[in-house]
């Protein structure tokens, strides 16, 4: 990535949100990441909460937290939560896989993100269904940035 | 050479029935493989891609990561207090990464 | 002196309007810094620890063997860094790697290594909440007004100071995000940017970059003495070591 024009946008002072370094996200990738987990099935909205800070100072690390409202029995439950971010060069974030013995379906990391985009949170359930949930964030650079 | 640090954090102890955070973070650059040094070639790619959690000996928390999780990992999950035991953790990765901790869980 | 302190405190920030950069945190990252178990420079205080009480070699002794629990004999050390320490003006790390290598007889650790910077940490977190001290000891006065001199001095092709930006616009905007005071309150800590712990002379050679100005190497006089001044300017205010910072 160029330092050098980071920086200079830095000092003349351009606008809140940088653009994003050399490599992007196609619509593609991230349409494939999501084809990969879902197949052929068809995701329903709802019960799949995912929290990002609406406006992140670094891209660097972002919490991320996702829940899934769902009872945790043997009978049913969540199986997996997949994360995918669309605007980064590999939109596949992680999957997390979930027991009954978690007692709830929820779990937080901190992740990085590219450039200001949507992120997906879609719950595999025990009886096969996908669900799925999403949160929007800006995403700003500090400024004086590092060239060693 | 020693392993990476690791920071575990669960409570001491627990009530049966009730619902602990367990906490898992662990010390690793995650290279994207994406980032160039001053000279201009890329930085090689290091990441961790499991981690896994296991209650006296049965997995109850699994991660497979792809891309795109920040430095330092951070690993928050719950865990339903039904007996007492062993949190056994494992974080592997590229370069035969391997690093693991435990942590004891009394449940009264 | 006393007159040129005078004339130093005019061009200041006042002192009961200095504020840390914690304060510009996001909620997210607050959160981060204030909980040991979700901050990632508690990874590095574990290092910290750990080469404190280990032995770097069969003949050598720890640091703890000299200076025993650090939570003790550190609990105010920080607040007193910079300092001349022989015919050097120390800061903290160089400090550390004299008694390296007089005391330990190892090889100096290079600026900015991770151990290093762990055990800097794990000292400076020792006297987290103490107040950095007013430096007003004579054998500092050289070094302090050369440090001044330096924070007020336009560098670079964007010939711009420390002090245009940190003392006369701190609170205002630049590239849309705030322009922080600028005190040293929560070195070593984690920088997002950097994805790691790091010092504040990193911090500082990323303020020159910023200007376009060639900047010290670290370790320098010129550095340390910026240092210096820094903490001087924060005197009184609670470090906060190891911060987090985006």
């Amino acid at each position: 990535m160029t330092a050098t024009r980071r920086q200079m946008l830095c000092l003349v002072g351009a606008t809140a949100v940088l653009p994003a370094p050399v490599v992007h996200a196609s619509p593609d990738s991230a349409r494939q990441a999501l084809q990969s987990i879902l197949g052929n099935a068809r995701p329903q909205t709802g019960r799949v909460t995912i929290e990002l800070p609406p406006l992140v100072e670094n891209g660097n690390s972002v919490v991320v937290q996702v829940s899934v409202s769902s009872p945790m029995t043997a009978q049913d439950h969540v199986k997996a939560i997949h994360l995918v971010a669309e605007g980064n060069p590999l939109p596949s974030i992680m999957t997390a896989y979930f027991y009954p013995e978690n007692g709830r379906a929820t779990f937080t990391s901190r992740i990085r993100l590219a450039e200001s985009q949507r992120v997906w949170a879609i719950a595999q359930m025990s009886d096969g269904s996908y669900w799925q949930g999403h949160a929007d964030t800006l995403v700003t650079l500090s400024a004086c940035t590092e060239e060693r | 050479m020693a392993q990476a640090r690791t920071l575990i954090t669960v409570p001491a102890q627990a009530k049966r029935g009730e619902l602990v955070l367990v906490r898992a973070l662990i010390q690793h650059p995650m290279e994207n493989g994406f980032r160039h040094d001053e000279n201009g070639r890329r930085i090689a790619r290091d990441m961790i891609q499991s981690f896994r959690c296991s209650f006296n000996g049965k997995e109850v928390f699994r991660a497979d990561l792809q891309g795109g999780i920040a430095a330092n990992p951070l690993m928050q999950f719950t865990l339903l207090a039904q007996e007492s035991g062993t949190l056994e953790f494992l974080w592997e990765g590229d370069n035969n990464f391997r690093a693991q901790a435990k942590a004891q869980l009394l449940v009264t | 002196m006393l007159v040129a302190h005078a004339l130093w405190a005019q061009a200041e920030i006042p002192l009961d309007q200095r504020q840390s950069g914690s304060v510009l945190l996001s909620p997210s990252n607050l959160a981060l810094q204030n909980d040991p178990g979700l901050h990632p420079a508690s990874l590095w205080l574990l290092e910290g620890e750990a080469l404190w009480k280990t032995p770097p070699s069969n003949n050598a002794p720890s640091c703890a063997s000299c200076h025993g629990d650090a939570q003790t004999s550190m609990r105010d050390v920080a607040t007193r860094y910079p300092r001349p320490r022989g015919a050097q003006l120390q800061n903290l790390e160089g400090q550390i790697n004299q008694c390296r290598v007089q005391r330990q007889h190892q090889p100096a650790w290079p600026w900015e290594s991770a151990p290093l910077l762990s055990v800097t940490s794990w000292v400076a977190h020792q006297a987290k909440g103490k107040a950095i001290d007013d430096f007003a000891s004579p054998h500092l006065k050289a070094d302090l007004a050369a440090g001044r001199d330096l924070f007020f001095q336009r560098m670079g092709q964007i010939n711009l100071s420390c002090a245009q930006c940190h003392d006369q616009r701190w609170g205002q905007k630049l590239a849309g995000v705030v322009i922080p005071q600028a005190h040293p309150t929560g070195y070593p800590l984690y920088r997002l940017e950097w994805q790691g712990v790091g010092s504040l002379q990193r911090r500082l050679r990323n303020c020159m970059n910023a200007v376009r100005a060639e900047p010290y190497a670290l370790g320098s006089l010129e550095l340390t003495r910026l240092e210096l001044y820094l903490m001087w300017r924060a005197r009184g205010m609670p470090l906060e070591a190891p911060a987090l910072r985006p």
